[in-house]
């Protein structure tokens, strides 16, 4: 039987990965994007690990929509990067700077 | 035994995969290893018995948004040379914050009485015969019938937002005009040409 302590543990593993992905990727919006996909799914692990301890389902039906959202946002996220792309022939963070204040 | 041995399998290969994700060289590789994430992610859940989510995990994930990733990674024609720059110019701070993230959260949940509860076990085992699917659609047809609808009107906005901000007209592009052709008028094709006739020598 897997404990809830152990679950907890692999999603927050997990998600400081994706943190530290952030720091290390700052320049690729691409992977940028990836790594948010990781910190979801850490937080999708946290829910289910609950959904299970508790036995409730709720839980389970919160980690659909988070997916629902998840994939709404990663397909518009590349549609605005290839749409970027295509104006700037770059995908570098730094790059982007039209709305300095 | 077996479910443990399993789960630390998976959660090492989970683990490892997560490092591949932000450590590849290469974006596509980072791709690869981000669908073993899911795969692995989805192996566990079915473990703790959320059976459709790992289904659905891998179905939409793997099969839709890893694609869409992969296409992308390969379409555009990135230098990335200059994206590597100053890779490990903060790679101290991402550390550092990643360190203390684990450090945090593994305190919290293994320091004696931390979260208030007892979660040293995972939840009592469900009956034979619990349908997870079934459960799952009861909730969501149900309590949570509104949201679902609202979900679905979602994901037809961001359909109609992702073709909207990729669709283009070149200008001098040649395309068929499949409407014109088909609403088109005899009139409009055949000239009727009256001639006198010609007189023999």
């Amino acid at each position: 039987m897997i404990s809830l302590a152990q679950l907890l543990t692999l999603s927050g593993v997990l998600f400081a990965l994706a943190v530290a992905g952030v720091f290390l990727n700052r320049k690729n919006v691409i992977l940028l994007l990836m790594c948010v996909e990781l910190l979801l799914l850490a937080a999708n692990f946290n829910f289910i690990a609950f959904s299970r301890y508790l036995n409730d389902v709720n839980g389970q039906v919160f980690v659909f929509f988070i997916l629902t959202v998840a994939a709404a946002e990663s397909a518009i996220g590349l549609a605005i990067l290839v749409v970027l792309f295509r104006e700037r022939r770059t995908i570098n963070v730094e790059d982007l700077n039209t709305l300095k204040g | 035994m077996l479910i443990q041995a399993l789960f630390y399998l998976f959660a090492t290969i989970l683990v490892l995969a997560a490092l591949g994700v932000i450590s590849a060289r290469n974006p596509v590789h980072s791709a690869l290893a981000l669908v073993m994430c899911f795969v692995t992610s989805a192996a566990i859940w079915l473990l703790i018995e959320a059976e459709f989510l790992a289904v659905v995990l891998v179905l939409v994930y793997v099969g839709a948004v890893m694609v869409l990733f992969l296409f992308v990674v390969m379409m555009l024609d990135i230098n990335l040379a200059e994206l590597r720059q100053g890779f490990t110019r903060f790679a101290w701070l991402g550390w550092l914050t990643s360190l203390a993230v684990i450090v945090e959260i593994v305190g919290v949940i293994w320091a004696r009485g931390g979260l208030g509860i007892d979660a040293g076990h995972g939840g009592t085992p469900e009956p034979a015969g619990y349908s997870n699917t079934l459960e799952l659609g009861r909730a969501l047809y149900t309590r949570y019938g509104y949201p679902l609808e609202l979900a679905a009107m979602l994901l037809l906005v961001a359909i109609v937002a992702a073709i909207a901000l990729t669709m283009r007209r070149r200008a001098g592009l040649k395309y068929q005009d499949i409407s014109g052709q088909v609403a088109v008028r005899r009139e409009q094709r055949v000239r009727l040409v009256k001639m006198d006739t010609e007189q023999g020598p």
